[in-house]
């Protein structure tokens, strides 16, 4: 009769070790991502002062500033939003609700998928052929806004077909019964209800995009540019390459710098993570099926 | 007297894919009335009230032969405008399925898709059909707020009031009570009642005290095949065929 109880207690046993263990592999993560933050901050903070923001690069540390980069990834921020927002919208769309589910159908499915995996590297070096040389933009705004476009195109897409997915049929089908076209259903009762989803990938997608350096650098955004620019068709850099740039001097104060720069990039992406998040939220409470 | 139908169903097959499910049916339905169409699940009648404002049209293996006739005009033609005809045949479903909306933009929403703008025609449309529902009394301080936070009953009663507010003649209703609890559903079978004086009402029932309570006449379905179509009052207290006595005195189903 014993051996039944024992069982039990060595179940008993590897569930209390199996606890402490995921406790710990999630502490992990947590952990260093606390190191990082504070060895960021504890050397860039002093550096976040009026001067930094507003100034053009230089050659001496304490002089150099993210004017020119701060303001390139805000015009790729937008840029990028204009490009990839009503493309990735009306893909999603037709693969979702107009294409038939078809074999091509299933084929393009998971070729959006793969793309996603894509090294951003390969889309860098699609870009500098195809709109750097072919198109003739040169290493301009709107050069690396279609690149960065391109490279989170699949996210896009993705995010919005599973947030047009979860609107349940039934809200079509009370479209349609009062006499909706399909067009009319998308807009007023299908596309309304998924828009938190909507929102949410969309804003995840662009701040994974301001974070993108590699493809950048391929099509050509100026490690070192002193004028502003004010035209979609100008010369820029962004914060990621101003920190790389800077990350590969050897003077100590650029260093300095390039955390600071850190962690206004750092402020930008969390900002945006958590206007995210916090549409999902109001939206799930606001639409419970 | 003898009126025209409203609804004329003649030699209807259906097929989904190779699978028939519904097996020549006709039946006549006369302005005015209200008829249940009962039988085990799975045996069609969904399906068949589906027919009639044409939203199988959206199951890509779905095919049918034979007529259907709604006030005279071929609603299985290409000619056939499906929205106009979804218009005219409104349908209430299964679960109270309101927009993530407001009570009012729920109510408004097939005005809205005509392209109706004009306030106070809606004010007055909102009003008038949620007093038709009964539900005016309840929702008036909260027209604008989610339509979500309504209990199920009267998430139900909106689903009716944005049906009725496209002025419809013919409503149909896919079990508008199974998911309803038993007072919501007396309101419902009250409602029913009632609407029966403007519109035209074809109700999918499981519940058979319901299709008695509710109903003029029933239609019983079986395996795709109408077995019996009589006045309500005949077909449950004297059924011709001996599968409907079965089927109403709970032997099977």
């Amino acid at each position: 009769m014993i051996p039944v109880t024992s069982k039990f207690k060595n179940n008993r046993l590897k569930d209390k070790i199996f606890r402490w263990y995921g406790f710990l592999c999630t502490l992990t993560g947590v952990i260093l991502l606390f190191i990082f933050l504070y060895s960021i901050l504890a050397e860039g903070l002093d550096r976040l002062n009026f001067q930094f923001f507003t100034s053009l690069p230089s050659r001496k540390p304490s002089d150099a500033g993210i004017l020119v980069a701060l303001i390139g990834t805000l015009w790729i921020m937008i840029l990028t939003t204009i490009i990839v927002v009503p493309i990735g919208l009306a893909s999603a769309i037709y693969l979702e609700e107009y294409g038939k589910k078809n074999k091509f159908a299933a084929f393009i499915e998971i070729n959006i998928s793969n793309l996603a995996g894509v090294p951003s590297i390969i889309y860098g070096l699609l870009a500098l052929e195809i709109f750097v040389r072919i198109m003739g933009l040169g290493r301009s705004l709107l050069s690396g806004a279609l690149t960065l476009s391109l490279l989170i195109l699949p996210i896009v897409i993705v995010a919005t077909r599973e947030a047009l997915k979860s609107v349940p049929n039934s809200i079509r089908e009370a479209s349609y019964a009062l006499g909706a076209t399909k067009w009319e259903t998308m807009w007023n009762a299908v596309l309304p209800s998924a828009a938190g989803g909507i929102f949410t990938g969309i804003i995840l997608a662009i701040s994974r995009a301001i974070g993108e350096t590699a493809p950048l650098v391929v099509i050509g955004a100026m490690l070192y540019i002193t004028t502003i620019p004010t035209h979609p068709l100008d010369d820029f850099s962004v914060l990621p390459v101003q920190i790389y740039n800077w990350l590969s001097r050897p003077q100590k104060g650029f260093i300095e710098n390039a955390t600071a720069a850190i962690i206004v990039l750092l402020g930008i992406t969390f900002l945006m993570n958590s206007v995210a998040i916090y549409l999902r939220n109001k939206w799930q409470s606001k639409v419970k099926w | 007297m003898q009126q025209e139908p409203i609804i004329s169903v003649k030699n209807v097959d259906v097929f989904y894919g190779n699978h028939h499910v519904i097996k020549n049916v006709s039946l006549d339905i006369f302005p005015n009335e209200v008829v249940a169409l009962i039988g085990p699940s799975g045996c069609g009648k969904s399906t068949f009230l589906r027919l009639l404002n044409r939203m199988n049209d959206f199951i890509e293996s779905f095919r049918m032969n034979g007529q259907i006739y709604i006030e005279n005009k071929n609603i299985y033609t290409r000619h056939v405008q499906v929205e106009k005809l979804r218009k005219n045949v409104g349908m209430v479903f299964q679960k109270p399925n309101p927009f993530p909306k407001s009570v009012y933009e729920n109510v408004v929403y097939g005005l809205r898709i005509q392209g109706i703008k004009d306030k106070k025609y809606m004010d007055g449309i909102v009003e008038s059909m949620l007093q038709r529902v009964g539900l005016w009394n309840e929702v008036k301080d909260k027209l604008h707020q989610s339509a979500l936070a309504l209990s199920g009953g009267q998430q139900q009663r909106l689903c009716i009031a944005r049906t009725l507010a496209v002025e419809p003649s013919i409503v149909l209703m896919d079990e508008p009570t199974s998911s309803l609890d038993p007072i919501s559903t007396a309101t419902i079978e009250e409602l029913i009642f009632e609407l029966k004086q403007h519109y035209t009402i074809v109700i999918v029932t499981h519940n058979m005290q319901q299709a008695r309570r509710v109903s003029n006449k029933t239609a019983f379905f079986y395996m795709g095949e109408l077995i019996e179509y009589d006045d309500t009052i005949n077909l449950f207290t004297n059924p011709k065929v001996d599968l409907t006595h079965k089927y109403i005195t709970g032997k099977f189903g």
